[in-house]
């Protein structure tokens, strides 16, 4: 086997050392009747050239993005990655390093998490974001959890533009907890959230853009509840938008979580993503997740380590602020990296880019009878109205090679007012060509 | 703050001493001191917005981000990357974390478009071959640990453990035993497994270790109550030994009405040579990015699946995958006991294609293999090393791991941070130190049969001559240990006590923009 060291001869040779009989011997702890007692079902080793041709076949069956139009968003997005990010992410020294709790051979990473969080605190406009979370629906339910450590209360509502697995994602966490308020979807923009803050209210969760691409008010959903001594949390999905959107920090955001896949992560079919979280710098006590400082070594030289590290399980056990270990690192990379590329000259660019061709989307749509376009805002994302069911028609134009976008009732099963709805995504990789295709199919199956 | 022509500051960090910067390991200053708001590694077309659809809400703040042109960006990454110890360049003994080598192929085949450039969300006609990949690594989870079924989404170990204590809690739930809200979790435990447990609203009641390093049935026993929801226990445990009394354990808490859920960061040891099920685990989480080599990255991202019971499947939350009249089909929602959901989306696709591909290299027999050279591995360095340090538990053989407690440097004003410190000035890695917590200065150290016996050899002859030298009182060596690492030790109280967790302009440094 390719990946073992070792020959039997020197096998033997070690039980020897060891004063072993034989391998089974260092087993004896384990009970007889649960040793090596099964035939398993699986295959026996196999040689690389066939491995590969295994999951060829599996990848074959697939149809990438990039193998016609393509219009899929709702919470990952399809980007250009640098050839350089993908390549400086294999070197070993970044992927095959654990987490850098040994500070004096872990700088490389270190310092990266320290300009990761800057460049995430630079974005979001806040004081402080912490080394990754898992992806942005967990980050989100980690916020919830974190809002109500900090205000000591226990109401929580969720917007109804808020992404419906985000939701979902807080609902499981928080299981049948009677201070979980989820407002109804809200597809055209439409909203009533800054109604439901009271003074139990520990925070209230909107997303923007929405789930359905429309962009919410930041400032005024701030002061409504900090009216009420509540915090506010913002979420985005798409994180190229605050390239060209106010910071949430800047409108009075007090936690935001962001889903980071769109800068340099590719779309994995949906993992690995990128939690990225950031706050005020009060708060920093009660985040989770891990956090890198800058400070000095014993001949006074600049360095970084992982610090505060009172709020995490490894140390507080039961009293954690999470249960968080293994994040996102590479994630992380593979984000700093491409927005180190795009700087803040590209990054503009990549945002304007990407608002461009979504004007140039809803535009379109809206001249094929039978669609309206819903939204009156949009970064890259929009929904439609479409005259007929949404599922079956995106799986027709899906037959025809153009992935149109998400129809809303797959993640809203049973809701007849989403169900001739579909969410669509423009970034800078659509084309006026792909956008044209889309508009002739659907026309064509509207007719 | 003195700077060069290039506003790229030469005080801090280069100070001349012999630990900072030599002839292949220069300092990197930060991104945000040779980058700036001007320069790209991209090249977009800016695009004319006459008109836009924002709403009023666009960007008035600045951005001030920092960017270097693609040379500029390459060398800054590759000098940085230079400062980290990795697997591929040394031995990585970390306890608890199996560190083994990670096969390229997996990369190789994690980046096919057919993987990588699929979205969670297109139609599932359109992915069949990305859900039968998720069926035949559910086929090998599942007849590797002999369970009845595996949820796949949660994103870590950590993640997992929440997700098998939520459908637990659910299960007890069902069963109108809600008033169960008390978890066992021994000493030796994970910090994750005391979190996860009081994550849930649940209360921790500590299990004492015995003197021989297990988990004593009785004690168990003793703990049990109708209070009790479940148990959780890491097998092999975290003192890398196997838990002898496993299947009585098991046996005494579903006597009691509680659930089973089986830390399963340590399955390496014994991947295709016990099969947990066959103990009476409820639930357990399997790490790809330890037992199925998925790269640990600096951190992460790792993947976390979790083996569920009988008793315990009809909790699985979604998505799953199964057979359906057109294919594979995806579920998405259910209704009804189910915990829902734990993550976005499908899990981490990107990690079940890497640990598949592990598998099928090594298949049954090579994971077996594998399972039995690290158990070996671990043997033989304890073996070799036992005579000058000191085993706290030696009654039984070591799994994957050897444990070492601090009682050899007595009365050497050494400790295990300055021994562990010491090992990076001979090249390796430290070994886990400080736990698990129920051994004094803990070390903790898990070769991996990644390991040549060349280099275990080296190893053990670099750690016995370390430990005659602390014996001797050759204090120094260790108190200022490392010495030839990029940096010297890092001040962490300071760290903590005036956190600096971004960096700031310093009013010297002006925007090139401006
Ligand atoms: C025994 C044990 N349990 C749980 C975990 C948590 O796993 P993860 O880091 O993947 O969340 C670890 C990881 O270090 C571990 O060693």
């Amino acid at each position: 086997m390719r990946y073992l060291p070792h020959s039997d001869h020197e096998r033997a040779e070690m039980l020897g050392v060891i004063g072993a009989s034989d391998i089974d011997a260092l087993f004896s702890a384990v009970p007889k009747s649960a040793l090596k007692n099964f035939e398993l079902d699986l295959p026996d080793h196999s040689p690389e050239f066939l491995v590969e041709a295994h999951m060829r076949a599996l990848a074959n069956q697939n149809h990438a993005a990039g193998d016609g139009p393509f219009f899929v968003g709702a919470g990952a997005y399809r980007h250009h990655v640098p050839a350089t990010v993908d390549h400086l992410i294999q070197r070993s020294e970044w992927l095959t390093a654990y987490t850098p709790y040994q500070p004096e051979i872990s700088q490389g990473t270190l310092q990266m998490l320290f300009e990761f969080q800057t460049q995430v605190a630079k974005i979001t406009g806040m004081d402080v974001a912490n080394a990754s979370l898992y992806d942005g629906s967990t980050g989100t339910a980690e916020a919830v959890l974190m809002a109500r450590r900090l205000t000591r209360r226990n109401k929580v509502v969720l917007s109804g533009g808020l992404h419906p697995h985000y939701r979902d994602v807080v609902r499981a966490y928080l299981k049948d907890d009677p201070h979980l308020e989820c407002l109804s979807p809200s597809p055209e923009g439409q909203g009533d959230i800054l109604d439901h803050i009271d003074a139990d209210t520990a925070a209230i969760v909107i997303q923007t853009p929405d789930f359905y691409g429309h962009l919410r008010n930041v400032e005024a959903a701030a002061k409504a509840a900090h009216d009420q001594g509540a915090l506010l949390i913002v979420v985005i999905t798409e994180v190229v938008s605050l390239g060209l959107l106010e910071a949430p920090g800047a409108l009075g955001a007090d936690i935001v979580v962001a889903e980071g896949q769109s800068i340099g992560n590719a779309l994995n079919f949906g993992g690995p993503y990128l939690g990225l979280m950031a706050t005020k710098k009060e708060f920093i006590r009660q985040m989770p997740g891990r956090l890198c400082g800058e400070t000095v070594d014993a001949d006074g030289n600049r360095g970084f380590v992982l610090t505060l590290s009172t709020r995490e399980q490894h140390i507080r056990r039961e009293k954690a602020t999470s249960n968080i270990c293994t994040n996102s690192g590479l994630c992380a990379l593979a984000f700093s990296i491409h927005m180190g590329l795009l700087g803040e000259a590209g990054f503009v660019r990549l945002a304007r880019l990407n608002h461009f061709n979504a004007i140039r989307l809803a535009n379109a749509l809206d001249g094929v009878p039978g669609v309206t376009v819903l939204n009156k805002t949009f970064f890259n994302e929009m929904t439609i109205r479409v005259t007929q069911p949404a599922t079956a028609l995106v799986e027709r134009l899906a037959q025809r090679g153009i992935l149109a976008g998400v129809p809303a009732s797959r993640l809203l099963p049973g809701d007849p007012e989403v169900e001739n709805l579909i969410i669509l995504a423009a970034t800078e990789l659509t084309t006026e060509g792909d956008i044209a295709a889309l508009c002739a199919a659907l026309t064509e199956e509207l007719a | 703050m003195s700077m060069n022509t290039q506003g790229r500051p030469t005080g801090v960090g280069t100070a001349g001493t012999s630990a900072s910067g030599s002839a292949l390991l220069p300092d990197e200053p930060l991104l945000f001191e040779i980058g700036d708001n001007e320069h790209s590694g991209v090249d977009l077309p800016d695009v004319d917005l006459a008109t836009d659809r924002l709403g009023g809400f666009a960007r008035k703040s600045k951005l001030d981000l920092a960017g270097l042109t693609e040379p500029e960006a390459m060398r800054h990454y590759v000098r940085l990357s230079r400062l980290n110890h990795s697997i591929d360049s040394g031995m990585y003994p970390l306890g608890s974390c199996t560190m083994k080598h990670n096969p390229r192929l997996n990369e190789k085949m994690a980046r096919l478009p057919g993987f990588a450039d699929i979205h969670p969300l297109q139609p599932v006609s359109t992915v069949q071959g990305a859900l039968e990949l998720m069926n035949q690594l559910s086929h090998w989870l599942m007849t590797l640990t002999n369970t009845a079924a595996v949820a796949l989404s949660p994103k870590a170990g950590a993640h997992g453990e929440l997700l098998g204590m939520m459908a637990i809690k659910a299960a007890q739930e069902a069963k109108g035993e809600a008033h169960r809200k008390i978890v066992l979790v021994p000493e030796s435990a994970h910090g994750t497994n005391p979190a996860t447990a009081a994550f849930l609203g649940y209360s921790v009641k500590p299990i004492p270790a015995r003197d021989d390093g297990t988990v004593d049935v009785q004690a168990v026993k003793n703990a049990l109550s109708s209070d009790v929801a479940a148990i959780m226990l890491t097998n092999p445990n975290t003192c890398g030994l196997f838990e002898p009394q496993v299947i009585e354990i098991a046996q005494a808490v579903h006597d009691a009405g509680a659930f089973f859920y089986c830390d399963g960061a340590n399955f390496n040891a014994i991947m295709g040579v016990v099969r947990p099920g066959d103990l009476g685990i409820d639930a357990m989480h399997i790490n790809l990015h330890k037992t199925f080599s998925t790269p640990h990255g600096g951190g992460g991202p790792g993947a976390g699946p979790v083996v569920l019971s009988e008793a315990l499947a009809p909790f699985a939350p979604v998505p799953f995958v199964r057979k359906g009249k057109d294919g594979l089909e995806m579920v998405e929602h259910i209704e009804g006991e189910a915990l829902g959901r734990v993550t976005a989306f499908h899990g981490q696709m990107g990690m079940y294609v890497r640990a598949l591909t592990y598998m099928l290299s090594h298949g049954a027999d090579g994971l077996a293999q594998a399972a039995e050279d690290a158990v070996l591995n671990a043997n033989y360095v304890k073996a070799k090393l036992e005579h000058l340090f000191s085993v706290p538990f030696p009654d039984y053989p070591t799994m994957h791991e050897a444990l070492f407690d601090d009682s050899f440097l007595k009365g050497t004003d050494i400790s295990t941070l300055d021994f562990a410190k010491a090992l990076i000035d001979e090249g390796f890695h430290p070994m886990t130190m400080y736990f698990p917590l129920v051994v004094h200065g803990a070390m903790l150290i898990e070769p991996t049969e990644s390991e040549s016996k060349q280099t275990l050899d080296h190893f053990c002859e670099v750690m016995a001559e370390l430990a005659n030298d602390a014996k001797a009182g050759n204090k120094e060596r260790f108190t200022g240990a490392p010495m030839k690492a990029p940096r010297r030790r890092l001040d962490e109280t300071r760290a903590a006590r005036q956190p600096i967790l971004k960096w700031e302009r310093p009013a010297d440094l002006p925007k090139a923009a401006e």
